[in-house]
């Protein structure tokens, strides 16, 4: 096997693996705060990839910009669902939970199906022909700054839970609810927050991932299978896990597409995660729940 | 059971034998369709609705079981009916790897769908993968109208078919439910531990429920390939058909004995009215987003399914009136 | 042959060393009481001996055969059924339903096991409730439910985890009938209490037990004078109020 395929293929696995992780770390920012499992994640990020096409054939707005506002209306809608539904079933059997956001995720998806059609779609951007040597390997400009963007994002959020009130509140919570809770936390404001931060990071990875790759409807369901992927080999609720998960299992993805076949790269993310789950339920940094 | 239902119970299904005499042909497909979610509802009911084990894999039985038979028989004309078992055993062996791995290590809640998810899409990507078992393009099987083929000329006869897959079902169910293996599988839904703590074996049962599960999904597939004639990774073993798989036990009631069929009767025919009249191409998701509203209705308002609902208002009801 | 013997338990969670060094015995139809200020290790030994968790150190032995390595279930259908401190119903069951999971053990067929059921109701007292579901119950139904449920498995040893805690003295006073009636048909209890007054009527004999070791082992009387075990746990205020309901010497 050519050096230079392996080498490609390690850069541009580690290059998307930005965005894997932008959308693990919003999945594991739910989970860690409110121990739910956001079975609409994907279907969420269908709708980033589709605003950011939206922004982008509509108003001529690059989605290297345009993701931010893909973040906001996804934001708004996380709240709103947290709100109006999840809150509801907050202290109902995890089962029950599932299924709830099952039955958001097919909402999202089929009307967006309805909305946009089935045709895979892609947003023009003015990066998608660019693309950088360094050496025998390319880079694509799209992908790298779609990298750059997702690591600015993550380390913001990072930095947003260490240092702001909000942040710290949030971690609190997400610690020890009840204690939370004495201590005087609106706690439903927090969860709020945290599923609205967690829709806004996948709404911006799919905006960033639009120009990359072509999207329809039906990508929902498979991203929020790869999410969950990341999230569980990587450790439920720990950040760092999401980012390294994401990482690990997009280079995997890449050489497993290299050394087997791309239809199967697939493969390689399901092996793993069935071994973990098997060996270490609680993921590479995560903690014994 | 009360002398009354049991009335009602044999002129409904006396109703339905009578039914495809004055039904037109495109009916009798309606209600094929309803009597054979309602069949695959009633399969995952076991796993899912007694044991309280929720499984968003069970595509994977139905593909096991489908390619099984299809394989067999086209390659050493093995008759489907025959091989429809040896589909069911295989699809069962599968369940009972996915559940001697999981309930081995404990896996519950979320983990354990996962797991079950992790697994069907394995298969379907390994089979998409696979020219052996027709790849990407998927098995096609040549319409003969051979009965020993499990195919037929009139479409009644699947009709009857379907339907006696419901019932067989349901009595499966019905004989569980008053055996120690479904009272001790609520119990282990109900609460794991405390079963745990009364005697009762939680991993054989988990492992006996998605055993039972698996084989009887696997069944169908069997029917599901002889009557569609094609068999697709994507389509037998994907995501869409679990969830159509669970959506109508879940609705209509997981855990009674009833609640799958009804399920069915209610959402196989507006998935059905949802195609025919919103099939201008791009519309074909409206009835996915009624499925989606109406599952997020039915655990805010109604988390135990439509028929306990219906049961008790029927019971006041009675109860009102003695 | 002790019906249960327990030997030098160790259990450590992380740094907590849970349970360190217990030992003890009980006789077939013992009543023993298991007290000991919150943390002690009360709820952990019942872990252990149940078989919810496993020992780091040292064994138990139930009918002269030790339990290691077997699984609650195991355990059960060996004659040796608990209750939970926070009572664990089923709760969309209804009370006969959920006695009856406890029958099915000894009895498995269905009818059978409904008829031994509705045998067990009777005996706590539930009978008239066998229809209504386990979610709405009052708290000390519920506790009535935990025990007829672990009756129903016909122990051999009874394990009791506070089957006191939150009732009104009334409902205490029934749960000690109910425990009377229960040894009387030669099933040994071993219960873990807070209510002083219900430890020292029924037990022939005290555990006490703190910092997760056996800090004495004696009558009720002995126990309620030793000033070790007051000093741990008892309190200054604890006077002779047990004279007048001694369990029968």
């Amino acid at each position: 096997m050519d050096l230079t395929l392996i080498a490609q293929g390690l850069l541009s696995g580690v290059l998307f693996g930005g965005v894997y992780s932008l959308m693990a770390v919003g999945l594991t920012l739910i989970f860690g705060v409110m121990r739910i499992v956001n079975f609409a994640h994907g279907d969420m990020m269908v709708w980033g990839m589709y605003l950011a096409w939206l922004l982008a054939t509509r108003l001529g707005l690059d989605p290297t910009l345009g993701f931010a506002l893909a973040a906001g209306a996804l934001f708004v809608l996380g709240v709103l669902v947290q709100r109006g539904l999840v809150d509801r079933v907050r202290d109902a059997p995890h089962e029950m939970q599932i299924l709830l956001l099952l039955g958001v995720g097919l909402v999202l998806e089929n009307v967006a199906l309805v909305a946009f059609g089935p045709e895979p779609q892609r947003a023009p951007s003015s990066l998608s022909r660019v693309t950088l040597w360094l050496g025998p390997v390319f880079i694509d400009m799209a992908r790298l700054v779609a990298f750059t963007v997702a690591v600015a994002l993550t380390v913001g959020l990072w930095l947003f839970l260490r240092r702001t009130d909000l942040g710290r509140t949030m971690r609190a919570t997400a610690d020890n609810p009840y204690g939370a809770l004495v201590v005087g936390t609106d706690v439903r404001r927090v969860y709020a927050m945290a599923f609205g931060i967690g829709a806004a990071c996948v709404g911006a990875a799919g905006a960033l991932v639009a120009p990359i790759l072509p999207f329809s409807p039906s990508a929902g369901l498979p991203a929020s299978v790869t999410s969950f992927n990341i999230v569980i080999i990587g450790g439920m609720g720990s950040l760092p896990g999401a980012f390294a998960g994401g990482l690990i299992v997009s280079v995997a993805e890449s050489l497993g597409a290299l050394f087997l076949s791309p239809s199967m790269k697939e493969l390689v993310s399901f092996g793993l995660l069935i071994l973990i789950l098997l060996l270490r339920p609680a993921g590479l940094f995560g903690r014994r729940a | 059971m009360r002398p009354g239902t049991l009335f009602l119970g044999a002129a409904a299904i006396v109703a339905l034998l009578i039914l495809p005499a004055v039904l037109s042909s495109y009916a009798v497909t309606v209600f094929i369709f309803i009597f054979f979610y309602g069949y695959l509802g009633q399969a995952w009911n076991v796993l899912g609705g007694y044991a309280g084990q929720l499984s968003a894999g069970h595509a994977a039985f139905v593909g096991v079981g489908g390619y099984a038979t299809t394989l067999l028989s086209m390659h050493w004309g093995l008759s489907p009916w025959i091989g429809m078992v040896i589909g069911g055993l295989l699809a069962a062996a599968l369940g009972a790897v996915i559940g001697g791995l999981g309930f081995r290590f404990g896996l519950r809640g979320f983990y354990f769908v996962l797991l079950t998810v992790a697994f069907a899409e394995v298969c379907r990507i390994i089979t998409l993968n696979t020219e052996a078992m027709g790849g990407a393009l998927g098995l096609y099987i040549t319409f003969t109208g051979n009965p020993w083929q499990l195919q037929f000329q009139d479409n009644r006869a699947y009709y009857y078919l379907a339907l006696a897959l419901m019932l067989f079902a349901t009595g499966v169910v019905a004989v569980v439910e008053r055996s120690r293996l479904g009272a001790y599988l609520v119990a282990i839904r109900e609460d794991e531990d405390a079963a745990e703590a009364l005697g009762v074996d939680t991993f054989r049962y988990k492992l006996c429920a998605i055993v039972l599960s698996a084989f009887l999904t696997g069944l169908g597939g069997a029917f599901y390939a002889n009557y569609l004639f094609s068999l697709q990774p994507n389509a037998v073993f994907g995501i869409p058909l679990s969830v159509d798989i669970i959506i109508r036990p879940v609705i209509g009631g997981a855990g009674t004995l009833l609640g799958p069929l009804l399920g069915s009767f209610i959402l196989s025919p507006l998935a059905e009215i949802a195609r025919i009249y919103f099939s201008r191409p791009g519309w074909s998701g409206i009835h996915l987003v009624v499925y989606g509203v109406l599952l997020i209705g039915t655990v805010l308002f109604l988390p135990q399914g439509a028929y306990p609902q219906l049961r008790r208002a029927w019971e006041r009801r009675r109860a009102g009136d003695a | 042959m002790a019906l249960l013997e327990v030997v030098d338990l160790r259990k450590r969670f992380g740094g907590l060393h849970a349970v360190a060094g217990v030992s003890f015995e009980m006789a077939a139809g013992e009543i023993v009481g298991l007290i000991g200020p919150n943390g002690a290790g009360k709820t952990t030994l019942f872990h252990l001996i149940s078989g919810f968790a496993a020992p780091d150190r040292g064994e138990v032995r139930f009918e002269g055969a030790t339990t290691r390595g077997l699984r609650p279930h195991e355990i059960c259908r060996r004659g040796l059924a608990r209750t939970f401190q926070i009572v664990k119903p089923f709760p969309g069951l209804t009370v006969l339903e959920n006695v009856r999971v406890g029958a099915l053990v000894r009895t498995p067929t269905f009818g059978a096991a409904t008829r031994k059921a509705r045998e067990v109701l009777a005996l706590v007292g539930l009978e008239d409730r066998a229809d209504r579901t386990a979610r709405g119950l009052t708290l000390a139904d519920r506790k009535r439910l935990e025990l007829a449920r672990a009756l129903a498995t016909e122990p051999r040893l009874l394990l009791l985890d506070e089957v006191m805690a939150g009732l009104t003295p009334t409902e205490t006073e029934r749960i000690i009938e109910i425990c009377r009636a229960i040894n009387a048909r030669g099933i040994a209890i071993l219960l873990i209490e807070h209510v002083m007054r219900a430890v020292m009527a029924l037990s022939r004999r005290v555990v006490v037990l703190s910092q997760g070791q056996v800090l004495a082992a004696s009558t009720p009387d002995a126990i309620a004078r030793d000033p070790r075990v007051v000093e741990a746990y008892l309190g200054e205020a604890y006077d002779g109020a047990v004279g007048s309901e001694r369990a029968g010497a």
